[in-house]
C-alpha cells in the first residue's frame, strides 16, 4: 500500500472517530489539521461541530505539534462556566510524547484529553524542498508512491520520500503515540526504545575546530525571531529566559556569541524534555536545521540517565532527579 | 596580570606571550570549596594567583548562565568546585548540579568549545592541598588552550 493510500485511509478514520466523539458528547472540541493556505503546509483547526469534521486532513505535511495548544491552554479551549473543555486531539507519535511529557510536568490533565492516535510515516522536510526548488513558486505538492511531487508553473520535480523527510523522522522509533484513547490503524506500545545515535556519534568524532565551524555556520543566519520557541510544545514558561531583563544574562542582538548562547541555553532547557517532533526546524523562517542538537539532547539523557522523554507517565524527569552513582568522568581529579 | 597578546597582521597567527597567565573565574561553594581555598591560603600553599573567586551558597545555585556569561565577558576559563557527592550542606544540591554540569559540559563540547575551558571539581573544606593541585591543573589546561577567543563577545 502506498503512502498516499495509507494517509487517505487514516484521514477517513480520523473523521469518523471525530464525528462519533462529537456526536456522543465525549469531547467538546477536536483539535486537528486542516488544509494549509500554501502548499507544503497544513494549519491547525479547532472543530466544535459535527458538520465541520470533513475539514480534518492527514498527510505528510502535518508538521505542527498540536500539544502546543494545551500548555498553556488556548482561551478557545476554556469555557468561562465549565472550565477546561474536553479536547479530542489528533495525535501522531511525537504529539503523543509531548502530551505525556506535559502530564509528567503537571502542565496538563490527561483526563480532559482524548487522544486519537495515528501512526505517522514521516513528515516532509519542507525547508529542504523549498531550498532546492529555489525561487520558483510551488503551486501544488502531492505524495504518490514513494515520491514527493512538486508542481509549479512550467516545472515538475519529484523527490524520493524516504530521503526528503525530516532528519528526526528518519530516526524516529515512536511513530504512534505511546498512550491512546482510540487508535486509527496500529498503535504500538513502547517500554524502552533502542537507538544507536550513529548520526550524533559521527558528528562528535570531529575535532573541536570542525564542530565549532559547523555549528557557527549552521546558526549564523539565526535572526532570533524565536519561532522555534513559539512552535515548541515544551516551551511554556511564563517568562522565557530571552525575555528576562533582570538580570540581563545576555543581550538581544544577533551577535554570534549571543546567538550561540541562546541556542546553548535553549538546548540546556530542552534536555530530557524534548520530544523530537522537529517543529522548531520546520517553522524556522531561515531554514536552520536544529535536529542535530535535538538528537544530541536525546542521546545524552538516554545514555547517561536511561530516559526517553514522553514514554512513561510515571517516570520522574531526569534533570530534576539524581542518583548517588551518576557518572562523573568529566570531573577534574588529582593524578 | 595583564594579558599581553601580540597579534600579527594575519589574524590566524597569534603569538602568545610566554608569561601569559589565563584569567580564571572560580565558582566555589560556601561550605566546602570556599573553606578549602581558605585553608590553602592559611596553610600557605601556593596556587595560581590569577584565579578569582565567586562564592555561591551551593553548586546547585550555579546556573549555566553564570558559566557562559563568564566566557562571553572575557574570562579565559571557568572553574566550578563544590562539596564531594554526599557531603552537600543542603544534602543533594551538588548531586542535582552534577547532572546539570554533565550535560552542560557535553553540550559545550558538542558546540565546539574546547574541552578544558570549563572545569568541574570537588574539594572539601579539609582539602586545601587538593584544591591547590586541582586549580593548578585547571590553569594548566586553560593555558594550553590559549586565550578565550571563541565565546568572547565582540563589542
Amino acid at each position: 500500500m502506498g503512502i498516499e493510500e495509507e494517509n487517505q485511509k487514516i484521514e477517513k478514520s480520523i473523521r469518523d472517530i471525530a464525528r462519533d466523539l462529537l456526536k456522543n458528547k465525549e469531547v467538546d472540541v477536536i483539535i486537528g489539521y486542516t488544509e494549509g493556505t500554501v502548499p507544503l503546509s497544513t494549519s491547525p483547526i479547532i472543530i466544535r461541530d459535527e458538520k465541520d469534521v470533513d475539514k480534518l486532513v492527514w498527510n505528510n505535511f502535518c508538521y505542527i505539534n498540536l500539544a502546543k495548544y494545551l500548555a498553556p491552554r488556548m482561551p478557545q479551549l476554556v469555557d468561562p462556566e465549565k472550565g477546561e473543555l474536553k479536547v479530542g486531539i489528533v495525535t501522531k507519535g511525537c504529539v503523543g510524547r509531548a502530551l505525556i511529557q506535559l502530564a509528567i510536568e503537571k502542565q496538563i490533565n490527561l483526563d480532559n484529553v482524548k487522544i486519537i492516535g495515528i501512526p505517522c510515516n514521516g513528515i516532509v522536510n519542507r525547508r529542504r524542498i523549498e531550498k532546492e526548488i529555489g525561487e520558483k513558486e510551488i503551486l501544488e505538492v502531492s505524495v504518490s508512491e514513494d515520491n514527493i511531487i512538486v508542481k509549479g508553473k512550467n516545472f515538475e520535480e519529484s523527490f524520493p520520500f524516504s530521503e526528503y523527510i525530516n532528519e528526526l523522522c528518519k530516526q524516529c522509533k515512536i511513530k504512534s503515540p505511546p498512550k491512546v484513547d482510540s487508535c486509527v490503524g496500529e498503535c504500538g506500545e513502547y517500554e524502552s526504545v533502542f537507538d544507536e545515535f550513529n548520526d550524533v556519534k559521527e558528528f562528535e568524532s570531529k575535532t573541536p575546530d570542525e564542530k565549532w565551524e559547523y555549528i557557527n555556520d549552521l546558526l549564523s543566519t539565526c535572526t532570533r525571531c524565536y519561532a522555534c520557541r513559539e512552535a515548541c510544545p515544551m516551551c511554556y514558561c511564563n517568562l522565557c529566559f530571552v525575555d528576562q531583563n533582570k538580570p540581563i544574562w545576555f543581550g538581544k542582538t544577533t551577535d554570534q556569541t549571543e546567538i550561540l548562547m541562546f541556542h546553548l541555553i535553549r538546548a540546556m532547557h530542552m534536555a530530557g524534555r524534548c520530544v523530537a517532533c522537529g517543529a522548531c526546524s520546520s517553522v524556522c523562517p531561515v531554514g536552520i536545521d536544529l535536529n542535530l542538537i535535538t538528537r544530541k539532547l536525546e542521546q545524552m539523557v538516554k545514555e547517561r540517565y536511561n530516559f526517553t522523554s514522553g514514554i512513561d507517565i510515571d517516570k520522574f524527569p531526569p534533570m530534576m532527579d539524581f542518583e548517588m552513582e551518576d557518572e562523573q568522568e568529566f570531573m577534574l581529579e588529582e593524578d | 596580570m595583564s594579558k599581553v597578546v601580540f597579534e600579527t597582521e594575519d589574524e590566524e597567527e597569534v603569538k602568545v606571550d610566554k608569561d601569559w597567565k589565563p584569567r580564571i573565574l572560580a565558582f566555589l561553594c560556601n561550605w566546602c570549596s570556599y573553606a578549602g581555598a581558605d585553608l590553602a591560603g592559611v596553610s600557605r600553599i601556593q596556587y595560581p594567583a590569577t584565579v578569582r573567586v565567586v562564592r555561591v551558597p551551593c553548586t546547585g545555585r550555579i546556573n549555566p548562565f553564570f558559566i557562559l556569561k563568564a566566557l562571553t565577558d572575557g574570562w579565559d576559563g571557568v572553574v566550578v568546585s563544590g562539596c564531594h557527592p554526599g557531603d552537600c550542606h543542603y544534602i543533594s544540591g551538588n548531586l542535582v548540579a552534577r547532572r546539570r554540569f554533565a550535560l552542560l559540559n557535553e553540550l559545550l563540547e558538542f558546540f565546539g568549545i574546547e574541552p578544558g575551558r570549563v572545569n568541574f571539581m570537588w574539594a572539601s573544606a579539609a582539602e586545601g592541598e587538593r584544591f591547590a593541585v586541582l586549580i593548578e591543573k585547571a590553569t594548566e589546561r586553560v593555558k594550553k588552550l590559549g586565550p578565550n577567543k571563541r565565546f568572547l563577545k565582540k563589542w
